[in-house]
């Protein structure tokens, strides 16, 4: 019986968590374009989705600069993290400090003091602005996941490569990476869809005319949303939870291997 | 082992961290297919010492000489040494094979010859057949073995050794150090080992570097080192001893425990306060009429070969080796002979106490 | 393909910068003191100062001065008093403010505390709702715990606009819940454009974050010690109270800070299920930047929402010095 409550609470909580989710996909596949009245099966969102311009710019925008956001920003976070890594105590801290900043700043905050400093360059707003703003905030995520692996590593083992005739760069390739890969690939994936999900600081460092997805909902929220949206969200969804099954199952059979 | 040129000469090397100095002027030479061990507690330098022939932390002062030419700042992968470290450090991505080939591979040699080298070590630290296992998959005494492989594959002209069996249990040092000391013999390469276990070194090296706070106390061989102690510290260090306050009251004659006691060391002056050193093994435990001593016996603990006895005579308690048993609470007489009584000048940091 | 917006001089230090990275990363692996692996950090370094800490010294810098980039605290006594300004502009011209019935203008201050005061009843609720969900789900014989978390992730990997959007037709007067009370035989129940829409919203969004860190903590927690705990002779009730919720204390407090801070600033949420009615203070920094186009206002409120921020954030680490139980995924 105690059981049962508490199986029985976990799915009251998780359904609440779902029903919006499951709202949105059921409208999709709604004929009409009431949000309440169910008018019959169909695909004429999805249809219609792939020749709505305002939408396909968006996930363009959105998905390249989630892609490239995540390429810089691991790049930058996995030399910093390894740099850190091997810092004295103190400038450590620092360098810590300086990671965490932005992770505890609220996003509003972020995304106002980069649009203050797009602002004052004048820099005009738009596609790149949003990109730097988005490695700017994504690379704490790729340091905090590299780090816990660099702290794994034995102390020795890039000593020990250089011992065994290893220039540094080759032991950067053949050494530390293959040994904190996990991470990388972790941090990547974090900040592809932290920079996939970003609307607020998006919002403050684009201009009305360079639009990701969460920007473009925003500004239709007040005409009301199109259900192409809704169809192109349940896509990317479904696209996304295929994507974790991949990695889980990839990570499983690591873990089977050992 | 003298008529063996320097190979690597350690001049007046000093370094600092942060303004606290973890070494001070150290003056060392090892000889070609020497088997020298650096020995001190934990914090004593003796990593840093290794550390820096390896050539991951330069000196502050004072120059590395190998082979008559300067290396003091060349990085590791340009030093024709090779380090088992402390934990071996081996390759978790790479399987065993890939681990031993790494610097081989470095060099650019040729598929075959890697694998046949490659072989040969395997062949060498008994693990053939191992070549595919992931490393992890290895007891801490095999991976031990690889890591030992790895090094020697690259054919240094000097092997450092970090602690390298620190992390085994006891029956497989023992064995380990045997193979250890017969391999560097086969192989003719000299060895430069960092131990903080006093018996390992006695074991295995041709010579000795006791260390403490950054300093050198003493070099020697082993034999020398155990039976002619510079300082109490090196006596305590290096086995078990009996070290007590005393006075020299002129050569050859010291005082101690309210006894004169006939001695062979001399040159220290009259009247002048010494520690005076003797090893468990070499106080008798003779009638209580014919003896220097006399005392109580307070304890006795059976250590497999012989007894450890304490035995207090009122002002100390002597810790005595003896492989008949006196019981506790008997009284006994003890006695040592000249030869058996070391003098040693009392310096500030590890005077008795 | 696309138009880089940008003046000729922020391409050539972009490109400069770029330049300077390359040389110094050669320098550095050419460098015989090839050990110096914490150089590695300095593209990072470089790239935070540029991207974090001049944009919050700009924030500062506005928050200030006056349109004309002199030296006021008139921001802040703007948020003290929001009709400061105008004010100031009556008595320029002669009036006197308070005869004219214009006293302290309270939006600003009443903006702020409604803001704490709705994202305190959201923590407070997500831990109500979070701690048991992250006890029950980390107990140790309970197989499916580990996949259930992945279940309280995966909701927010929808677009977290949509999914405040996906409410609203589930809440409004034509909305999915009234069509069902209607069709049962009640009457229409006005569910949005009011606080508690409000609050539903910020805890659906945030419940998750209080979960994780709680569910880490417990899960970590050795079962051995519940085990002592109950051989010593503690009941179910007794062994909670006195070992596993102490031992989980830290993932409390970092639930906390993690619901806590983005739901002071929340954005979109109020503005969407509570209408007009309400506002919050992410709302309003955003009005005063983009509608009221007042950029020293609007970085004097962001500067006292980061020193708010910080300041909680020191007292939490008192609590939890470690920071442990703070890693979400």
């Amino acid at each position: 019986m105690r059981k049962f409550l508490k199986r029985f609470y976990l799915a009251i909580v998780l359904f609440f968590l779902y029903v919006p989710i499951a709202v949105l996909i059921i409208l999709s596949f709604n004929a009409g374009k009431s949000r309440a009245k169910w008018e019959g099966f169909s695909l004429t969102w999805y249809a219609q989705l792939f020749s709505d311009k305002a939408i396909m710019n968006a996930l363009y925008v959105t998905i390249t600069i989630a892609v490239l956001a995540a390429i810089f920003a691991t790049i930058l976070g996995t030399l910093a993290a390894i740099g850190i890594h091997a810092m004295k105590k103190r400038p450590q801290a620092l360098m810590m400090t300086l990671t965490n900043i932005p992770m505890t700043m609220p996003d509003i905050v972020t995304g106002v003091s980069l649009m203050l400093l797009f602002l004052f360059t004048k820099v005009e707003r738009g596609y790149v602005t949003m990109l730097l703003a988005h490695i700017t905030f994504d690379t704490p995520y790729v340091i905090l996941s590299v780090m816990p692996k660099l702290k794994q590593m034995n102390k020795h083992s890039y000593e020990a490569a250089l011992d065994l005739g290893a220039t540094p760069i080759y032991a950067l390739f053949h050494v530390i990476l293959p040994e904190i890969m996990p991470g990388v690939i972790t941090g990547a994936m974090l900040a592809f869809t932290l920079s996939l999900d970003d609307f607020t600081i998006s919002y403050f460092t684009t201009s009305p005319l360079v639009q990701n997805l969460s920007t473009l909902i925003y500004s239709q929220a007040r005409k009301g949303i199109k259900p192409t949206m809704n169809a192109l969200s349940a896509l990317m969804f479904v696209a996304l939870l295929i994507l974790l099954l991949i990695v889980n199952r990839r990570s499983n059979k690591a873990v089977d291997k050992n | 082992m003298s008529e063996e040129p320097r190979m690597i000469h350690l001049e007046n090397i000093s370094k600092e961290y942060n303004g606290v100095t973890v070494l001070s002027d150290i003056n060392l030479y090892i000889r070609k297919k020497e088997f020298v061990t650096l020995l001190g507690p934990s914090g004593c330098g003796k990593t840093t010492t290794l550390r820096i022939i390896g050539g991951f932390e330069y000196p502050s002062t004072g120059r590395v000489v190998f082979d008559g030419k300067d290396i003091t700042t060349l990085p590791p992968y340009k030093r024709r040494v090779n380090t088992v470290f402390q934990k071996y450090a081996l390759f978790p991505h790479l399987n065993v094979q890939d681990n031993i080939a790494f610097g081989l591979k470095i060099k650019k040699m040729s598929r075959g010859e890697i694998s046949r080298r490659v072989d040969k070590m395997l062949d060498l630290v008994n693990l053939n057949g191992y070549g595919k296992r992931s490393v992890e998959s290895l007891s801490g005494g095999q991976q031990q073995r690889i890591a030992i492989a790895r090094a020697l594959v690259n054919e240094p002209e000097v092997l450092l050794l970090d602690e390298p069996l620190g992390a085994l249990d006891l029956k497989l040092r023992k064995e380990m150090q045997l193979e250890l000391k017969s391999m560097q013999q086969r192989l003719g390469i000299t060895f430069l080992y960092v131990t903080h276990d006093q018996e390992e070194a006695l074991t295995m090296s041709d010579t000795i570097v006791v260390m403490n706070a950054g300093h050198i106390l003493q070099i020697g061989t082993p034999k020398k080192i155990y039976d002619e102690p510079k300082s109490a510290f090196v006596a305590r260090f290096i086995g078990e001893s009996n070290i007590i306050r005393g006075t020299m009251v002129r050569d050859e004659l010291v005082h101690f425990s309210d006894m004169d006691f006939a001695c062979v060391d001399s040159g220290f002056g009259e009247n002048v306060p010494v520690d005076v050193v003797i090893r468990p093994e070499d106080l008798m435990i003779v009638g209580e009429d014919i003896g220097q001593l006399t005392g109580v016996v307070k304890s006795v603990l059976f250590k497999g070969v012989h007894y450890e006895m304490m035995i207090d005579t009122g002002d100390f308690t002597w810790k005595v080796h003896s492989t008949t048993m006196q019981p506790a609470g008997s009284r006994v007489g003890l006695s040592v002979v000249p030869f058996n009584i070391h003098i040693m000048r009392p310096t500030k940091e590890d005077s008795a106490k | 393909m696309m138009d880089l917006h940008l003046p000729a001089w922020a391409i050539w230090v972009m490109l400069a910068g770029l330049a300077v990275f390359i040389v110094m990363f050669i320098i550095i692996l050419r460098r015989n003191h090839g050990v110096k692996r914490s150089m590695f950090s300095t593209p990072y370094a470089l790239w935070m100062i540029i991207f974090t800490i001049i944009p919050c010294l700009l924030v500062a810098y506005y928050a200030f001065t006056d349109a004309n980039g002199k030296f006021t605290l008139d921001n802040f006594i703007s948020f003290w008093d929001s009709n400061h300004e105008m004010n100031k502009e009556l008595a320029n011209l002669g009036f006197d403010p308070a005869a004219m019935g214009f006293t302290r203008g309270m939006v600003n201050i009443s903006t702020l505390v409604y803001s704490l005061w709705m994202a305190f009843l959201c923590t407070v609720i997500c831990l109500l709702i979070g701690y048991p969900a992250a006890l029950f789900m980390a107990e140790r014989d309970f197989k499916l715990g580990a996949t259930l978390v992945t279940l309280f992730i995966i909701p927010m990997w929808m677009n977290f606009l949509l999914r405040t959007i996906a409410w609203m037709s589930l809440l409004e007067d034509n909305g999915l819940i009234n069509t069902l009370l209607v069709s049962l035989g009640f009457s229409r129940v006005q569910l949005m454009y009011n606080n508690s829409a409000v609050l539903l919203g910020m805890v659906y969004n945030f419940l998750p974050f209080m979960v994780f860190p709680i569910y880490n903590s417990i899960s970590k927690q050795d079962y051995r010690l519940t085990e002592a705990a109950m051989d010593l002779g503690a009941g179910r009730m007794l062994t909670f109270i006195r070992v596993t919720f102490p031992l989980s204390l830290p993932g409390v407090v970092s639930g906390i800070t993690m619901v806590f801070m983005p739901a002071v600033t929340t954005f979109f949420i109020p503005r969407m299920l509570g209408g007009g009615n309400t506002e919050m203070f992410g709302d309003l920094i955003e009005r005063t930047f983009l509608t009221a186009n007042n950029w020293n206002l609007g970085s004097a409120l962001s500067l006292i929402m980061m020193v708010l921020i910080l300041l909680s954030l020191g007292l939490l680490r008192k609590v939890d010095p470690e920071g442990e139980g703070g890693s979400m995924i």
